[in-house]
């Protein structure tokens, strides 16, 4: 699971979720390469990362809800100048914020690192799926990948 | 019963600006201490009259400070939450203490010294988290906070990427160009060229900026601020206590900070800033207030000190202050209405962080108050009211209006 350094592919310095009761599914599903979010039981508005209150309706309560994995790319950046010398190897990246389908789109956007892309082509709208990236036994981490 | 006009900028000191790590052997203490009494001397008062610290982004340890000094009495300490956007807003804090009658003589202070730890991230360790905020120390006491991990893999490590991410959509919505980011690096060099404090004193050309390594994109190296050293001091009092001093008195004309609670500390961490608020300064509700509370509005500014930690930051205040309309920030940059002399509204007639020296925001209250006092380098003509921000950053961001 561990692997050279690749161009494109920002390596996470984190091999745990460290997660907690709230965050635990989501890195469960990750697992399983699913991507799953937690939904207000009151109002649906989906809140991810999780949070303690709905963002609405303040509401306490979640359900965690099966997303379709798609989305678009809402902005990005190409980090061009690696900012620690283990970088150097893997700019130029391109690190993305990214819509999910089946939410309603602010609150519940993701950040991540967009792979298997020309950097230079990449344009905001483009169509993306959640891919995930298993680096130890219990953390898989989400990119995007184009559609 | 707001604060406005009740309370005046008295004194104003500093250091000199070191380039990032030059200013060793001083320390944040003894820097922070040589500003105060500078500002205090220019002021025409003493320590014995000091009893007030308006901080932010802990610019200071006033404990430490009122010891060092020997204030003899210290009846207000305070500080904005967040960083560098609580610069501005700081003095409406001095402002507020004064006016309720807590303290009569405020400082309002800010040290930098980067020897051991960069701001922004530059170094990933402490990064862990990412989300662009640059230093999070995931791995500090406490643990590690479980929502560090729908970041860390995104590669967003420093403030400069999280302002790549805003300015890049920016440019999707509204045409804004590279030439425009340009146009306002070039400008603020121009300023920064005359004044013997700045920092980079060389010309800066179209062909250089474009010749410059990408950051990254849509950032190169001009649009981001630069690293440096140094303390500025900000002596406020009551108006009427002004009135005596050795300075003629600046006014608080209206003060404001705070922003959306949804803009929260967005851009620095998930970015879920709703669509209609994400490709600005964040500053909209603020200068709302702002206006408001002074009874005037953007056309009356004579001149406009926007914290420029990157280029396309000084854009999206233009629009969010309404010195133009939203969207539209990038042709008034390319007509020339942000250069000194010539423009509608000179901005950053000191350099700013970009050319003239970066200590969180403080050089360009100094530059507000210098304008005032109609002894510039770079002066406007008859400038009578002034604009000083801090931010954009996490909530809050800020805003000052000074008038002569």
């Amino acid at each position: 699971m561990t692997s050279e350094p690749k161009v494109g592919v920002y390596p996470p310095p984190m091999t745990d979720p460290h997660a907690n009761e709230a965050t635990q599914p989501f890195w469960d599903a990750a697992l399983e390469g699913r991507l799953v979010a937690p939904k207000c039981t009151k109002c649906e508005t989906v809140v991810l990362p999780p949070q303690p209150r709905c963002f609405e309706c303040q509401n306490d309560s979640f359900e965690y809800t099966d997303l379709p994995g798609t989305g678009q790319v809402f902005s990005y950046t190409i980090v061009r100048h690696p900012l620690s010398p283990k970088l150097k190897d893997v700019v130029p990246y391109v690190g993305a914020v990214v819509t999910l389908d089946g939410t309603q789109g602010a609150g519940a956007r993701m950040v991540v690192n967009l792979i298997d892309c020309d950097p230079e082509s990449v344009r905001i709208g483009d169509p993306i799926r959640i891919v995930f990236d298993k680096v130890s036994e219990t953390l898989a981490v989400p990119r995007a990948v184009p559609a | 019963m707001s604060l406005r006009d009740s309370a005046a900028v008295v004194g104003v000191g500093a250091t000199p600006y070191y380039r990032r790590g030059q200013s060793l052997p001083e320390t944040p203490l003894s820097m922070s201490c040589t500003a105060i009494l500078a500002a205090l001397e220019d002021a025409g008062l003493t320590v014995n009259d000091l009893d007030g610290f308006a901080i932010y982004a802990g610019s200071c340890e006033p404990a430490e400070v009122a010891s060092v000094l020997g204030v003899p009495e210290v009846r207000f300490a305070a500080g904005l939450t967040s960083g560098g956007g609580g610069s501005a807003g700081a003095l409406g804090l001095a402002a507020a203490a004064i006016h309720s009658g807590m303290a009569e003589v405020v400082v309002t202070l800010m040290t930098l010294q980067q020897v051991n730890r960069r701001l922004g991230g530059t170094v990933v360790e402490g990064s862990e988290g990412g989300g662009g905020g640059g230093g999070g120390g995931a791995y500090g006491g406490g643990g590690v906070p479980p929502n560090d991990a729908f970041t860390t893999a995104s590669g967003l490590l420093s403030p400069g990427h999280s302002f790549s991410i805003l300015t890049q959509r920016h440019m999707e919505l509204y045409g804004t160009t590279r030439e425009h980011l340009a146009a306002i690096a070039i400008s603020q060099r121009d300023n920064a060229i005359r004044r013997p404090s700045s920092i980079r004193q060389d010309p800066l050309t179209v062909d250089d900026y474009f010749n410059a390594r990408m950051i990254s994109d849509p950032l190169c190296l001009f649009d981001y601020t630069m690293e440096t050293d140094g303390a500025v001091a900000i002596i406020t009092t009551s108006a009427e206590r002004a009135k005596d001093l050795r300075q003629p008195p600046v006014h608080i004309m209206a003060s404001a900070n705070g922003g959306t609670g949804r803009w929260g500390p967005a851009i620095f961490k998930y970015f879920q800033t709703p669509d209609e608020d994400f490709a600005s300064s964040g500053h909209r509700p603020v200068a709302k207030r702002l206006f408001e509370m002074a009874g005037v509005t953007a056309d009356d500014v004579d001149v406009a000190l926007l914290y420029d930690h990157f280029s396309p930051l000084v854009l999206m205040q233009l629009e969010d202050y309404g010195f133009c309309g939203i969207g539209e920030g990038g042709a008034f940059v390319a007509e020339g209405n942000h250069r000194w002399p010539t423009g509608k509204i000179p901005v950053n007639t000191h350099g700013g962080h970009l050319s003239e020296a970066y200590i969180i925001g403080m050089t360009h209250i100094r530059e507000a108050v210098e304008q005032l006092r109609g002894v510039a380098i770079n002066q406007v003509e008859g400038a009578e009211i002034a604009l000083v921000t801090g931010g954009p950053a996490s909530l809050p961001v800020s805003a000052t209006l000074l008038r002569r």
